[in-house]
């Protein structure tokens, strides 16, 4: 077998030269969005359980572009960000819970916590490359739930049971309900963490990050300093993955070991793989469809299985499969991706 | 003492599992370089086909063989249909192919069989023998099995034509090629070799564990780490690696509970099983990615 792999092929690319934004109509659609609870909460066309889904999309949309920041722009494959994730969420459930924060004071200390977390696990990461650093953090979310139930964390993290906690109301009798409320902070959460993101991708550091994914030798010859950068992104991708883990926390208003099992990592993976592992506008995709298909695949199979009279019973995850292995054949770089390829071919003459 | 060489001896029982999936990870990472994180799946997937067979009324010594020539046959065809037109792409496919394997085999063998908890008669007869206060009769079969494997393959690979054909192809593709071994046929061959061995271990574990799709989840991870401790690319080290983690798995169990008792502090125990194979993954990751046994592997500038 050749060792010898062609790495500029490491991660796709969505397009060259970073994300192509539009910004007019990305702000309409944002305005759009924030004004929902005004418009929607008094009209009530749109029910706080649909709000709470939008928050959750918009979650797992951060939570995927920690995973694009380290897997699409640095090349470091992480099967297991549910740990981030769920470090995040349990520092912000454990300070609500036992040292009264508010709950948007925990999101500086969820992101500062996941931010170290991310760096110490990066520093022995530095030494893996592909399948092996796929292997390393394959058992890391394999093991996230038993550490969780560690008999000296207990006092904090109360064990199997989990932690309960309270959304907050609105401030300033604003006439919103909490979930209307939380899907405004999630959603200006998000706005600041895709803004950073992409003034960080177009920056100098950006440009180190792809040269260390496209051509590592390259980027070191030229005096790139490679292992510090990839265990700052480490950090930083933890960093994001942990603020959305927060934010899950917060909205959800529950934790325990059994929410951040394998499957959680697998679906973050997905969401970028889906959306597009390099690209910014991928992320979003990729939370949406996380989202969704958890919502709704469940319904949709058993539609299908009605339909087509299948012997057994189909289960969600098994579409999730069969959809991951049919994107990579077809649209490598996800569906972000597939339509910015569309564009291109529609405006050539 | 007594306790101690009861914790080495059921240590070695689980050990010769997680050196099956240890050489059965092994078989498709030396032919292919790829890390199969769906061999757990597969594996499971093989014993609820092995109980459904025995369900069907026949005996497991028959139901194996029929049960293990399906999963050669699967094993196969992934490699042919999935894996084969992804020879060129990067890590990253392969790795999210991988994990929809995972989920795939999962989640179809929940939704045929259900999540519920099934139990897996052994195969073994219920014999005594000297030493039985150490080991089950099922134990010491595991054990026999996992080195009847052993020995097998690698008459396989010594002695037979085939299998020094399927060296060639593993070691060096191109000059395989050139004298006429078929190398895309070799490396289907060793992913359904490497099924027919998790069939082997999903089978021989499922009484143990007992029966359900999770069932593989934690002895994924350990076969990992003796995979990794003995060296992923040698097969002999891997299930050396099974072994030597399946021991220290139990005695690291049992002197936390001594310390336990003797000091009243509790450092780790049973429920620490996991974090154990992830600390060892990451040591040997990062301190001898090469493992005890395997070749030391020099990358070209």
């Amino acid at each position: 077998m050749a060792t010898t792999t062609n790495p500029t092929s490491q991660a796709p690319v969505a397009a060259p030269g970073g994300v192509a934004w539009r910004p007019w109509w990305i702000w309409i659609g944002l305005a759009g969005l924030a004004l929902l609870p005004f418009v929607g909460g008094k009209t009530g066309l749109i029910s706080n359980f649909a709000f709470l889904q939008l928050s959750l999309m918009i979650v797992y949309a951060i939570a995927v572009l920690g995973l694009n920041l380290l897997t699409g722009f640095n090349g470091q494959i992480s099967l297991g960000h549910g740990a981030f994730f769920a470090v995040g969420a349990y520092t912000a459930a454990i300070l609500i819970d036992q040292a009264n924060w508010p709950f948007w004071a925990t999101l500086p200390m969820a992101a500062l916590a996941c931010f170290v977390a991310g760096y110490l696990f990066g520093l022995p990461a530095l030494r893996l490359e592909g399948h092996y650093l796929a292997l390393a953090t394959f058992a890391l979310a394999v093991a996230v739930p038993q550490i969780l139930k560690y008999r000296h964390f207990e006092p904090f993290t109360k064990g199997v049971q989990g932690i309960n906690i309270f959304k907050a109301d609105p401030p300033f009798a604003l006439p919103l309900s909490s979930d209307q409320w939380m899907f405004l902070v999630v959603l200006a959460v998000a706005i600041v963490m895709f803004w950073a993101a992409r003034n960080l991708l177009d920056s100098r550091i950006g440009r180190a990050l792809r040269a260390i994914r496209d051509q590592p030798l390259a980027a070191d010859t030229m005096g790139v300093n490679s292992s510090h950068y990839k265990a700052v992104t480490f950090g930083i991708s933890a960093l994001y993955t942990g603020v959305a883990g927060a934010l899950h926390a917060i909205i959800f208003e529950f934790v325990s070991p059994d929410s951040f099992r394998f499957e959680l990592s697998i679906a973050i993976l997905v969401g970028a793989v889906v959306g597009g592992i390099a690209s910014l506008p991928g992320a979003v995709i990729g939370g949406v469809f996380v989202q969704a298909i958890e919502k709704y695949a469940d319904a949709l199979t058993k539609k299908i299985s009605a339909t087509v009279h299948l012997p057994l019973e189909l289960q969600p995850w098994t579409i999730y499969g069969i959809a991951l292995i049919i994107l990579i054949y077809t649209m490598p770089t996800g569906v972000a991706g597939g339509l910015s390829t569309l564009r291109r071919r529609l405006k050539r003459p | 003492m007594e306790q101690l060489i009861q914790q080495i001896a059921s240590g070695l029982a689980n050990g010769a599992i997680y050196a099956s999936l240890a050489l059965a990870l092994v078989m498709i990472f030396v032919s292919t370089d790829h890390i199969n994180f769906a061999q757990g799946e597969m594996a499971m997937f093989s014993a609820y086909l092995c109980w459904q067979v025995m369900q069907w009324g026949l005996n497991f010594w028959i139901a194996l063989p029929l049960v293990a020539l399906g999963s050669f046959l699967a094993g196969v065809a992934i490699q042919r249909m999935i894996l084969q037109p992804l020879h060129n792409a990067p890590v990253l496919s392969v790795v999210v192919v991988f994990i929809g394997l995972l989920t795939i085999f999962h989640s179809l063998a929940g939704g045929i069989w259900s999540f519920t908890i099934k139990e897996f008669p052994s195969p073994f007869p219920k014999v005594a023998f000297a030493g039985s206060g150490y080991l089950g009769s099922h134990q010491v079969g595991m054990i026999l099995v996992t080195l009847l494997l052993l020995f097998g393959l690698y008459a396989f690979f010594r002695f037979t034509p085939l299998g020094l054909a399927m060296r060639a192809a593993a070691q060096n593709p191109g000059s395989a090629r050139l004298v006429g071994v078929r190398v895309d046929w070799m490396l289907a061959l060793g992913w359904g070799l490497a099924a027919v061995v998790g069939a082997v271990a999903g089978t021989m574990v499922a009484p143990v564990v007992y029966l359900e799709p999770n069932m593989m989840a934690s002895i994924l991870l350990y076969g990992f780490a003796g995979a990794l401790v003995g060296g992923i690319s040698s097969p002999g080290g891997a299930v050396a690696g099974g072994f030597i983690v399946g021991v220290l798995e139990n005695l690291i169990a049992y002197f936390g509970n001594l310390l336990e008792k003797t000091s009243g502090i509790y450092v780790i125990g049973n429920g620490e099983k996991l974090s154990v194979a992830l600390v060892i993954v990451i040591i040997v990751l990062t301190l001898k990615p090469d493992g005890l046994f395997g070749q030391v592997s020099i990358k070209r500038v």
